[in-house]
């Protein structure tokens, strides 16, 4: 559960100096499905040369979405413009899209070159010439001398780079990548992964990922969309997603989050007073509050790492508040300590990095924890 | 184990009368007597000798062969539509329609003769192999579709789209992709709609009119039983063809399988 | 409404393209067998003409009060509906064990060649295969002169001869891989953790196969009933060849009132009655273990 930003991806910052152009647009993208509204609204832009994922639990329509891009589902209303140009009524073969499907589809009555280089077939070139991309697009992808394998005999990782190879050969503007790791263990999975962020560097080319995995969105994305029900719940960079979650539904998806019920008190020139269950009052940032905000009650998250425990002798930098630990959870690198804090019927979770020389505490055990207003982030 | 072994025992003696009557049929037809009786007599092939000598016999055969080439092929063909479209789309009518096509699995063959009859004969038309043919596409088509819906379901669809995601045409991908990892299951299903046809006794009897097919010819023999070693012979010829192309269409079936990836549940059915 | 218009498209397109690829077939079936099976229903309702009208349109229940009124018809109805219920309940009873074998016993990898033994013999000449039966239980028969030959029996054993128990083993035999495909599907279904399941909760093997293993086999051995009773009412060739013509079933007199008395209305009668008592049979036992059937989803 590490959900430290990638520090691979380009930072937030950079994207936002250097614009980029558009590469994808949806404009009011409604989709049904027999009574099924699948797609309800999807107003969005995807950038030239970015790595954008469509992250969300299954069924909100993100490989809906991703097919709509490569033309393998039509849309019942609104647009779906790739480089400006509106791919109504243009066939997924004709598509400057290619797309690397959850199953591979590697083709198996085929050698691992003729699946690489099936794309080729309609280019004009010689077949030398083809045959040099072909190895070109395999050692690309680390499978330098494999081309005459036979398909069935790969193993998950290898089809998957075949897969990518088969994709990428094509030079499309965009690379569509359904779920592609889902299929992988673990180990493969987070070796696959830096291995795409690296290869979508070197070729440059715009890459659509869907996964429901958000550590894989928050690890490999410049911008992530989280959808929910058809519809994108927020669009952000993944140090936004994280830190400034839009909705309830977007904070419990992403990570883990902690609720505490709060009361908006006063709002005033971009400062918003709250008082907190269990933490007491404070003032937060208009910022720290996303929707619009109509007084009353309301709620309040924040992340397991922005509290900390406090040992004996030392002290808060900003705010503390007294409680009791009531579940310890070890994870070697990490423990999580879930915390009554007085006055609060719900125990909130903390995590500790552990550090050598720091005891791990005991259930039950009275302690002080440090908490600062800033991180707070207030819901409707 | 010990009622595993109990079972196996049963299931092998009921093999042993599965295949009685067939392992019989080479004992008798090689036995030197007109009597289909123990003891045997003595060893022969005259009765094989003799088949040559039985000139409706090959006009017979001329006719089941042709029944059986054109019927596995329009089976196949029909079926290769109906298995696409059953196991691809959605569409309104879906259970009937698919129902009807392969009633003739459960439909008892004499309605099915009977009801053929009376329309051609209403009709006014006069039985040849052609009727036979029509009523023959009609039985085998169910069993194409079986073995064609169960090709076309192992087939991952994402293979298809990613072919025509990578620029070829919709007929492309399908000479390209569809056809070659579906062909095991299409040879299976014309080897196994040219052995139910070839056969097949009661639709023929009733349709072929004054062109007999083989399994009419050996019924119209049955009643002289000077001619019975002689039609044992031509059983074991046909018994032996029948396992043969089963054979073959079973190695078909279970290399289409496994050319897709799949993994083999069994059986024709 | 604009999500109207929008649905009456999608819904041709996607149902379009499925009606459109299917039709060769559907119309296939549509004149060859939906046509003439109405013309049958229609044939029973007309009135019997002579050898130049043959049929004349008159709208008649005759055909109808004669098949379930004469004794010949109810006799030869009733001995095609036992024959084909004995025949289903030896075929499926014999065939359970064979396919929980194959299914349960033996090895992955060799199921398919089990499976290819029991279909070879289904897929050879029919025709023979019955000859051969009564070849095998005939007076002067295999079994007969064999068991002659060994000294055990002096006098041919008659109880195997043209008669009901000889159509009876005839048709068992050609029905069996029939019976044991659709068991065996429904036996390679069920998760083996449900059988230690059983066991774990206290059950013996015995109980574990009757409360567990029978109860989620049902669905396959409700299609194995079906697809043996409703083909072996319909048999043409075992009663004419086993029992000489002298046992007829329903099919040998809807042949011989059709051709041989060219009454096709009362032909057409028999029929469509033989169709739906076999039916009316196979739906109430449907009915009787839908509960089984349920299960599945």
């Amino acid at each position: 559960m590490t959900l430290a930003p990638n520090p691979l991806a380009a930072p937030a910052a950079t994207l936002a100096a250097t614009p980029r152009p558009t590469m994808i647009e949806f404009r009011d993208v409604h989709k049904y499905y027999g009574d099924y509204h699948a797609l309800r609204g999807i107003t969005a832009t995807i950038r030239a040369g970015e790595f954008f994922s469509l992250l969300g639990p299954s069924g909100c329509g993100k490989t809906t979405l991703l097919r709509t891009i490569a033309g393998f589902e039509g849309i019942s209303s609104g647009a779906v413009l790739i480089d400006g140009k509106d791919m109504q009524g243009v066939p997924a073969n004709v598509r400057p899209t290619n797309m690397v499907f959850q199953s591979y589809a590697i083709f198996p009555h085929l050698t691992v070159a003729q699946n690489v280089g099936f794309g080729l077939r309609r280019e004009g070139g010689t077949a030398a010439e083809k045959a040099r991309r072909v190895d070109e697009a395999l050692e690309m992808v680390g499978l330098k001398g494999y081309g005459a394998r036979a398909a069935h005999a790969l193993s998950g990782g290898q089809r998957q780079r075949v897969a990518l190879a088969r994709a990428l050969i094509l030079k499309p503007k965009v690379l569509l990548l359904d779920e592609p790791l889902s299929a992988l263990d673990k180990k493969m999975r987070e070796q696959m992964q830096v291995e795409l962020i690296r290869l979508q560097r070197q070729v440059g080319i715009t890459f659509i990922l869907v996964t429901h995995d958000q550590e894989e969105a928050l690890v490999m994305s410049d911008r992530i969309a989280v959808m929910f029900e058809g519809q994108i719940a927020q669009l952000a960079d993944p140090e936004m997603l994280y830190r400034r979650p839009a909705t309830r539904q977007v904070a419990d998806f992403i990570g883990v989050m902690n609720f505490l019920p709060a009361t908006v008190t006063s709002e005033a020139a971009g400062r918003i007073a709250i008082d907190v269950q269990g933490l007491g009052p404070c003032e937060i940032d208009a910022g720290q509050a996303p929707g619009a905000l109509t007084g009353g009650a309301a709620e309040v998250g924040f992340r397991p790492e922005t509290l900390t425990i406090l040992y004996d002798g030392q002290t808060a930098t900003d705010r503390e508040t007294p409680g009791t630990i009531e579940e310890v959870v070890y994870y070697g690198d990490m423990t999580y300590y879930d915390v009554k804090l007085d006055g609060v019927d719900r125990p909130v979770r903390i995590s500790m990095r552990n550090v050598f020389g720091r005891p791990v505490l005991d259930i039950r055990t009275r302690t002080r924890v440090a908490w600062s207003p800033g991180a707070l982030v207030l819901f409707r | 184990m010990t009622d595993g072994r109990g079972l196996r025992l049963y299931a092998i003696l009921y093999l042993v009368f599965l295949y009685a009557p067939i392992l019989l049929l080479p004992v008798f037809a090689l036995n030197d007597a007109t009597i289909v009786a123990f003891p045997l007599s003595g060893f022969t092939t005259k009765w094989f000798g003799q088949l040559a000598q039985l000139p409706t016999l090959f006009d017979a055969l001329r006719n089941s062969l042709i029944i059986a080439v054109s019927s596995s092929i329009l089976a196949t063909t029909l079926g290769l539509f109906a298995a696409r479209a059953s196991s691809r789309y959605d569409f309104a009518g879906k259970g009937p329609i698919m129902g009807l096509i392969m009633l003739p699995l459960v439909l008892p063959e004499i309605i099915v003769a009977m009801s053929l009859l009376m329309v051609l004969l209403g009709m006014g038309l006069n039985l040849a192999v052609w009727s036979v043919i029509l009523g023959h596409t009609l039985i085998c088509m169910p069993f194409a579709i079986a073995i064609l819906s169960a090709a076309f379901q192992s087939l991952d669809r994402s293979l298809e789209e990613a072919a025509y995601d990578l620029g070829e045409s919709r007929w492309s991908t399908f000479r390209l992709i569809t056809l070659p990892l579906v062909m095991p299951g299409i040879v299976s299903a014309l080897l196994i709609s040219f052995t139910i046809s070839m056969d097949e006794f009661i639709i023929a009897f009733f349709l072929a009119g004054a062109e007999p097919t083989l399994p009419v010819y050996i019924y119209s023999q049955l009643r002289f039983p000077k001619q019975i070693p002689s039609i044992l012979a031509l059983g074991t010829i046909l018994v032996a063809v029948s396992v043969v192309l089963l054979t073959i269409a079973e190695y078909f079936r279970r290399r289409g399988i496994a050319k897709v990836g799949g993994k083999d549940t069994g059986g024709f059915l | 409404m604009e999500d109207q218009g929008w649905w009456g498209r999608f819904r041709r397109s996607e149902s379009f393209a499925g009606l459109a690829l299917v039709s060769p077939t559907a119309l296939y079936a549509l004149l060859l067998l939906a046509a003439p099976l109405a013309t049958i229903l229609l044939y029973s309702f007309l009135t019997d003409g002579d050898t130049q009208t043959r049929i004349v349109w008159d709208f008649t229940l005759d055909n109808y009060i004669a098949t379930l009124t004469e004794p010949l018809y109810r006799a030869v109805m009733i001995r095609s509906l036992s024959v084909s219920i004995l025949v289903t309940a030896v075929t499926v009873i014999l065939a359970f064990p064979v396919a929980y074998y194959v299914s349960f016993h033996v090895a992955p990898q060799r199921k398919s060649l089990w499976l290819f033994l029991i279909t070879i013999p289904f897929w050879t000449s029919y025709l023979i295969r019955v000859f051969l039966w009564k070849v095998i239980l005939g007076y002067n028969g295999v079994i007969n002169s064999g068991l002659t030959t060994l000294g055990i029996i002096d006098e041919p054993l008659t109880f195997i001869l043209y008669n009901v128990n000889a159509i009876v083993i005839t048709l068992a035999h050609a029905y069996a891989p029939f019976a044991i495909l659709p068991i065996f599907v429904a036996l390679e279904k069920i998760d083996r953790s449900l059988l230690e399941a059983g066991q774990d909760l206290g059950e013996s093997k015995a109980m574990t196969f009757l409360r567990v293993t029978l109860p989620l086999a049902m669905p396959g051995v409700v299609a194995a009933v079906l697809i043996v009773l409703i083909p072996t009412v319909g048999d043409y060739v075992t009663p004419q060849i086993i029992g000489g013509g002298k046992i007829p079933m329903v099919a040998n007199l809807i042949q011989s009132r059709m051709l041989d008395l060219d009454n096709r209305p009362l032909g057409s009668a028999l029929a469509v009655v033989a169709m739906l008592v076999v039916t009316v049979v196979a739906l109430a036992f449907v009915a009787l273990n839908a509960r089984f059937l349920k299960v599945k989803k």
